[in-house]
Formats: structure tokens, sequence, C-alpha cells
């Protein structure tokens, strides 16, 4: 293609937006409104599931030992999970002194003077933390065949009760985004449908003129991804001020939450953000345009 | 493997200068007797040829079927060496960079100006902007427009407009030039008008096809006359006259 004819066929896009001006801002308020809906939950999800992730990377699986096994013999157990084990994301060994310490400092504080030796003699035991919790009842499972191992602890509910969050916060997300997308092209493709109507001379004094099939189809395409690319820029300049407010207002109205609600910043937010709605934008753009053509233009 | 189907269904080689060839072309469409009925015809490079006949005789039809709007039921259609029944669907573009096309009702683009009309034709063709700038004022200036390129398109007469739009078709260089009742809308004045400049069109070397009912015209300018009626050809005469019905 030429350049002219390339800088042709953008400015024919372009002036079609112009043309059919009502149907183009009621797709782009349509994709807009979308993009803006997605905008804010994906922003939500992000946080809870930032939230349940800091949460999961506190759960372990605690493992004690029969009485009289050697520090070596857990640490030799330590490494054969290590290696053999791709779940485990770190295991923390702790002696039985680190165990009598801990337990001092966070049940007996003052208290602890009376006991001159440890009785928590054989509690050494090795903390595991999982890269994914719902990998959890295997793995415990496994340990628990272990002929040197006497119990193995663990927070059965709350693993499966973040694995069973985060499983619905991805087929809620899938879902409503898919309902999104098949509505946009809905309107996107209404929109290029209505351009053909209006310049179906137009199209028809090309054809007999000569001009190719994607000559033809070309500007429609632009227009679709302009429409696609101003819908999905619109809403993510407004999510990025809603969000930016929104986190230092909650964060200020309720402080005493603020150990919990951890907000990601608005950037991390937007490393994501920012192209999925853009590639969401023009690629209903240009899918909905471009099969809109195809099936109302025989060219 | 084309040329050797043509020269097998053709009865005969097609000589050097007819670019336009039809061999017993049939056209129905859905319902009713057929448009065309083992229709015959031959023009050579550089005819004027009028075509006359009733109202429903087959004329769109038949301009339908070299322009490959239309596809023949029967028979075989070639124009400049394109066999338009088997042509593929990606190649008509090309072939139709080859015409010029006018209709009664001008089909201009009301929200374009004169001149962008015009440009549009070489824009569709990719015509380099320079030379798009040269080419469009210079035919312009051809059909007596040159003073009003900048005018929107309704703030012209119906003669103007079908000027442009001739403009519009002649600006590629067509081979060929095809109109369907291009003076159906106009007053005598400007029929002479139009008529004229495809003379001078003709003169220049571009083979016209006319579909008119105009019988003054058609009987003044002495052209080849090929008259139509109920989808056959009737008459096919070297300066012609317009026939009477009854
Ligand atoms: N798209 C169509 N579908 C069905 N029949 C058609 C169609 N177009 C034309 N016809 C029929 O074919 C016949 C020839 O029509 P055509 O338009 O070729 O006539 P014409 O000679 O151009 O007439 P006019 O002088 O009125 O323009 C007519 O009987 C018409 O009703
Ligand atoms: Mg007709």
């Amino acid at each position: 293609m030429r350049i002219s004819s390339f800088f042709y066929t953008l400015g024919q896009g372009i002036k079609n937006l112009g043309r059919n001006k009502w149907y183009t801002l009621a797709s782009i308020a349509t994709i807009g409104a979308c993009l803006f809906l997605f905008g804010i939950f994906y922003s939500i999800v992000t946080n809870f599931q930032h939230v349940v992730k800091t949460a999961e990377e506190g759960v372990s699986v605690t493992v004690f030992f029969n009485e009289g096994v050697t520090e070596e013999q857990i640490l030799a157990v330590k490494s054969e999970l290590e290696k053999n084990r791709p779940e485990v994301r770190e295991i923390e060994y702790v002696s039985a002194d680190a165990a009598w310490e801990g337990f001092k400092e966070e049940y007996l504080g003052e208290y602890a003077d009376g006991f001159t030796e440890n009785p928590l003699a054989d509690s050494a035991n090795l903390q595991i933390y999982l890269k994914d919790v719902s990998m959890q009842p295997a793995l415990v499972t496994y340990i628990e065949s272990i002929d040197v191992v006497r119990e193995v602890n663990r927070s059965e509910v709350t693993a499966n009760t973040l694995s069973g969050l985060n499983k619905l916060i991805a087929y809620v997300s899938a879902g409503i985004i898919i309902i999104l997308l098949l509505v946009s092209i809905f309107l996107i493709s209404n929109t290029v449908t209505m351009g053909i109507a209006v310049r179906k001379d137009e199209i028809n004094i090309m054809k007999y003129i000569g001009a190719t099939d994607f000559f033809v189809r070309a500007p429609f395409v632009v227009e679709g991804i302009l429409i696609g690319m101003i819908g999905s820029a619109i809403p993510l300049i407004i999510v990025y001020f809603v969000y930016t407010h929104a986190i230092t207002y909650v964060a200020s109205k309720f402080t005493m939450l603020s150990s919990l609600l951890n907000f990601l910043p608005v950037e991390v937010v937007y490393k994501e953000l920012l192209p999925i709605s853009l590639a969401i934008g023009i690629g209903i753009g240009f899918l909905g345009s471009f099969a809109t053509v195809r099936k109302h233009l025989h060219v | 493997m084309e040329r050797g189907y043509r020269k097998k269904r053709l009865n005969r080689q097609i000589p050097e200068d007819e670019i336009i060839t039809l061999e017993n072309v049939t056209k129905s469409y859905s319902s009713g007797a057929p448009a065309l009925n083992g229709v015959n015809l031959h023009i050579k490079r550089g005819e004027f040829v009028f075509i006359v006949g009733d109202s429903g005789s087959g004329k769109s039809t038949l301009i339908k079927l070299l322009l490959r709007e239309l596809t023949p039921t029967e028979g075989e259609i070639t124009v400049l060496g394109y066999n338009l029944k088997r042509i593929k669907h990606r190649k008509i573009p090309k072939f139709r960079r080859n015409l010029g096309i006018v209709f009664q009702d001008f089909r201009l683009l009301k929200d374009r100006n004169v001149y962008e009309n015009v440009a549009f034709a070489q824009r569709i063709v990719q015509t380099p902007t320079r030379e798009i700038k040269r080419n469009v004022p210079s035919i312009l200036a051809t059909v007596n427009l040159a003073g009003k390129y900048k005018n929107k398109i309704n703030q012209l007469s119906g003669g103007e407009q079908q000027r442009v739009a001739l403009a519009r078709a002649l600006v590629n260089k067509p081979t060929i030039l095809l109109a369907d009742e291009p003076t159906g809308n106009l007053d005598p004045n400007n029929s002479w008008e139009i008529m004229k400049l495809m003379e001078q069109i003709n003169e220049n070397g571009t083979t016209v096809i006319v579909v008119t009912h105009n019988r003054e015209i058609v009987n003044a300018m002495k052209k080849r006359v090929i008259t139509m009626k109920k989808g056959v050809i009737i008459e096919d005469e070297e300066e012609g006259m317009y026939i009477d019905e009854d």
C-alpha cells in the first residue's frame, strides 16, 4: 500500500467517526462503560487476590517428630522435601530451643522464669510454606507416611477457604469479562453495520471504480479500532483517578483496617490493567468491525 | 488454461481489436422470462454505440453484465480479454479499472465537493497524490467545470452533476465508458452537452457505450445503434436510427 493511500484510509476511518457521530458516541460510551466496569472490577479483584496471597503465604504446615529423632534426621527430611516436593516454597527448621523461646515470648512473657529446662524437648519441627495452598492435603498425606514423623499440624480450613476463594474469583472474573466482551462486540458490530448502511452508495461507487476489497474494508476496520482505542482510553483515565482517590480515602477513613487492607499502588494495578484494557478495546474494535464488514460487505 | 478453454467454447477466435464479445448470452433473474435471451454482440475498440429499446427490454441488464455486476446464466462474455463468467473475485477490481461508468442518477458523494468527488476515483486506485493534483483539474477543465471545483454537489445543476460524474468516470483513463441513461434526468440542452462530451471522449480513443431513450440525439449523431426488445437484439446498424414501436 502506498503511504498516501495509507493516510487516506486512516483519514477516512477518522472521518467515518464524524460521519456517524451518534453511533460512534454510543459505541465509545458502551465500550467505555464496559471497560470502566472491567477496570473497577479488576482493581478490586487484584487487591483481593493480593490480600488472599499475603494470607496464603502465611499458611504453613508444621511437622513434629518422634521422640529421640535427631536434628540430622530432621534436616535430612527437610532436604528430601525440598528436593522432591515442587509445591514446597520454603522450609524453616525450628529447633526445640527455638520453639521454646518462641512459645515463651508469645504466651508466657515474664512468667517463663520458673522453667529450668526446656519442657518442649521433643518439639523440634519443620515449618513448611507452600507455593499453592491447594496442594496442602497431598503434601500432608505424604509427610504423614514418613516413619520418623509423629504429627502434622495444618490449618486445613484456612487453606481450603483460601484456595476456594481464589477459584471463585477466577471464575467470576472470567465470566464477567466474557459477558462484557460479548456486549461490546455486539455494539461495535452494530455501529459498523449502521456505518455500512449509511455509506452503501459510497461503497457501491467504490466497487464500480475498481476498489479492492481491502481498500473498501480498511476504513471500517480503522474506524472500529479507533472506537476501541478511545473507548479504552477514557475509562483508563477515569479509573486511574477513582482508584488513587479511593485508596487514599479508605486508608484515611478506616485506619484500623489499614493493617488488613494493604492496597496495591495504582502503578502496580496499571502495569497489567493498562495493556489488558487497551488490548481488549482495540481487539473488540478490530474483531467487531472486521467480522461485520465481512458479513455485510459483499465486495 | 483459460485461453484453451476460450478457443474450445467460442465458435471463432476473437479478433485483436474486438474488446467486447457476447456469445449466446442469456440472463435470467429468479422469476419471469429471461432479461436477456441468447444475445450475440461484438464491439470493437474505439466504437461509439447506442443501445436503445423499450423499458424492460434488458438494456441495463446488458450493462451490468459488461461491468461484471451480474454473471450470465448461459453463454460467454469476454471484455478486454477477461472471461467474465470465470473471472476470480479478487481480479474484478483490476478488470473494472478499465471501465468508466455513468448512471442516470449521477451517484455522487453529496458530502464532498466537486474536486473531492473526482479525486475519490483516483484515491481508490491508489494514484499518488501528486498525480491526483495534476489530473483532477485537467479532467474538470475537459468537462467545463474548472471554475466550480470547490462547490458542494447540491449547489450544482443536474447537468453539472452529470459532468462531475463523467469526470469521475474518465479521470482514471478508462478503455471503455459505459453510460446507462446518462441524460435521463436532464433537459435537452444539458443532454446535448453530455452527449457531445462523450463524443469528444470517443474521438480521443475511448470506446463508448450509451444506453438512452433520447430519440432526437440518437437520430442526429449517426452512430451505431443496437435496438433491443424483450431481451433480444432486433436491430444492429451502423449510423442507425431510433426505431419507433408500432
Ligand atoms: N434484480 C432483478 N430481479 C428480477 N428481475 C429483474 C431485475 N432487474 C431487472 N429485472 C427484469 O429484467 C428485465 C430487464 O430489465 P432491465 O433493467 O435490463 O431493462 P431496461 O431495458 O434497462 O429498462 P429501462 O429502460 O426501463 O431501464 C425486466 O423485465 C425487469 O423487470
Ligand atoms: Mg435500465
